[in-house]
């Protein structure tokens, strides 16, 4: 694609190559292919896939029993109404938006070390936002009705109220699982081609041929391909930046206190951006040592990941401080409660154990050492997913439990139920990555011969 | 068409090359040899080579900007239409067309719009899905995803020449030159 590395040079004044040298054109599409097509899948796989299968079943029974039952099976009541299903809907579609970045803002700011890891974060935003989006639809209780919320002319001559952030949750999060899915796809086509290539059996020739839709590289395809491709980029990377803003809006434009502020949609985006890329590298880690991958997905990967995971973190922890600064500053009776509550009420322990998860631990990444150190990472990184979650559950409960009325306040406990569609959707979202990484090529492999090329051809 | 015919006929003449400057040169060469109708392969993209074989810039990016206004002005129409005239509700004298709120979905359209215009006009213009092409009789070609560049004179061409064309190519440092049939 359109990179020119001195001009990268200029721009980033950095220099050192992504992709462990002396790699052929053919060494690159033979590692990546051959784990689909000759290899058998490492004993992990099926150990891993077993235990999200398992887990998939949790999901399975517990959307049962709920869908039998009612919402009621949840802790939420008044005055918590939201509980674990919006927390893990923003957590999710949080986790997602690393995936966008990497492949679309990335891709403008021409990083090129992007190329290894863009396809397994593209993926991992898939499936992050299908679990996503399995939160609102069950919270609303009858989800065979949520094509209520499309407008479309019925009957009852009733229509969707334009003028409702959740009404915008519906669109965003639609055009973002679509754009993202298409994105996904446009750059997995030349790969599907040179998977039909080399498949040595003739079933994978015919599906990995049509999933190609007949692509053989001709000049004037790759003209219109990348031009495409930097279309998708510059229409998704305004995209993942309105869909968290718009989650953030679904809290902002109300009026409780906690929410109704204008810090939410930058410092959304921020912690999506955080929580995003501490999931890639969570499953990156492991990926790379298990698959033999470690050419391709190097340190300088990791080290540029936590980077950005450091630089987010920073943002987010500064979104905390300034919510506890208005909070004072606002002098507003109901804002300076709601700090207070937050942070030596009944759910003080989640709050400081977010500040520990997303304040502190982060700064470990301020150290090459640290960086540098793959086992620490891959810890630090769940940490971060962990406070992420926490962040989540401490602005939907600690806001809602207490609001103006102490008539009106109440506790939020989550019952097993939660625990279990929670545990579920995490063995859904790891259950399709296992599968994506067995029949899908999980480093863009035409992106990957280009940096290369360019690596040892200047 | 006899049986002669059918057996003579040809889709084009292609050459291998094991590397993209080679394939570039080739490329350079053939369009000053004066030959239109041709089209290389690569397994990455080849900077130059498309405007080396003398194409033009796609006209994919006024297909998204079509597909951009059209599901911005479809969003915002939809909106307005729902909210002051298809069902209009008065709430406390509250402008119905309150288009500041209207501005998230109106931007979700405009990019879905532009996106799925982007996708369906590359499809379109890149005739997908194609499962079968005369290239793909290349000797060989499987490597055109892999590790070797192709450069394809086809029949069509006015100036095509069974002879000329192997000889340009060979001279242009081809790895093999084969016919390919249609």
């Amino acid at each position: 694609m359109a990179f020119d590395p001195k001009e990268r040079e200029a721009i980033m004044g950095q220099v050192g190559d992504a992709l462990a040298p002396g790699q052929t054109m053919d060494s690159i599409g033979e590692d990546i292919s051959s784990i689909i097509l000759t290899k058998k899948p490492p004993k992990s796989w099926y150990i891993g896939l077993g235990i999200a299968g398992l887990l998939m079943g949790v999901l399975m029974v517990s959307v049962i029993h709920l869908l039998f039952f009612g919402v009621g099976v949840w802790g939420i009541n008044a005055p918590v109404g939201w509980g674990f299903a919006i927390i893990n809907f923003v957590w999710w579609i949080g986790i997602g938006h690393a995936g966008t970045l990497i492949s679309a803002v990335l891709f403008l700011f021409r990083q090129e070390w992007r190329t290894s890891i863009n396809r397994f974060a593209e993926a991992m935003t898939l499936f992050a936002v299908s679990a996503a989006g399995l939160f609102p639809l069950l919270h609303t209780g009858r989800p065979w009705l949520a094509y209520w919320m499309f407008p479309y002319p019925n009957t009852l001559g009733m229509w969707p109220q334009f003028r409702s952030p959740l009404i915008w949750d519906v669109f965003a999060v639609t055009t973002y699982a679509t754009v993202s899915a298409m994105f996904w796809y446009l750059g997995m086509i030349p790969d599907m081609a040179t998977m039909r290539d080399k498949a040595k059996v003739k079933i994978q020739k015919v599906i990995y041929g049509m999933a190609s839709m007949g692509w053989r590289g001709s000049a004037v395809d790759w003209h219109r391909y990348e031009v495409a491709y930097l279309l998708f980029a510059g229409l998704a990377t305004p995209l993942v930046i309105s869909v968290h803003s718009i989650v953030a809006l679904d809290f902002a434009v109300s009026v409780i206190p906690g929410w109704h502020t204008t810090i939410f949609p930058p410092y959304f985006v921020a912690g999506a951006v955080f929580s995003g890329f501490a999931m890639v590298l969570t499953l990156v880690i492991p990926v790379r040592a298990i698959y033999g991958l470690k050419h391709i997905i190097t340190i300088r990967h990791i080290d540029n990941m936590s980077k950005i995971m450091l630089a987010t973190g920073l943002m987010v922890f500064y979104g905390y401080l300034n919510e506890v600064f208005f909070g004072w500053y606002s002098a507003h009776e109901y804002e300076m409660y709601m700090i207070w509550n937050r942070m030596t009420g009944p759910y003080a322990p989640a709050f400081w154990a977010l500040i520990f998860c997303n304040g502190l631990v982060p700064q470990l990444l301020w150290f090459k050492r640290v960086r540098h150190n793959v086992i620490a990472i891959f810890f630090i990184s769940i940490v971060i997913n962990i406070g992420m979650w926490l962040e989540r559950f401490v602005i939907v409960v600690t806001s809602l439990h207490r609001d103006f009325l102490p008539s009106s306040w109440g506790m939020y406990y989550p019952t097993k139920w939660d625990l279990a569609i929670y545990a579920g959707s995490i063995g859904f979202f790891f259950f399709a990555m296992f599968l994506f990484i067995r029949w899908i090529p999980m480093i863009a492999i035409f992106e990957v011969r280009e940096v290369n090329h360019k690596q040892q051809h200047g | 068409m006899n049986q002669a015919e059918t057996q003579n006929a040809l889709y084009g003449i292609s050459a291998e090359f094991a590397d993209d400057v080679t394939l570039l040169a080739a490329a350079h060469k053939a369009r000053e040899a004066g030959y239109t109708v041709m089209d290389a392969y690569s397994p990455v993209p080849v900077h130059g080579l498309h405007e080396a074989l003398g194409g033009k810039r796609t006209k994919l990016p006024y297909i998204a900007l079509a597909g951009a206004l059209a599901g911005l002005l479809g969003g915002l129409w939809l909106q307005i239409w729902v909210s002051a005239i298809e069902y209009p509700m008065n709430v406390g004298g509250r402008p119905l067309v309150s288009w500041t709120s209207f501005f998230p979905v109106t931007f979700e359209c405009m990019i879905l719009g532009a996106a799925l215009a982007t996708i369906g006009g590359l499809f379109a213009m890149c005739k997908f899905p194609q499962p079968y092409h005369s290239i793909f009789n290349t000797p060989g070609f499987e490597r055109a995803s892999n590790d070797r560049y192709f450069l394809c004179i086809e029949a069509q061409d006015p100036k095509f020449d069974k002879e000329a064309v192997r000889t340009l190519l060979n001279d242009a440092g081809a790895e093999a030159v084969s016919e390919v049939k249609p």
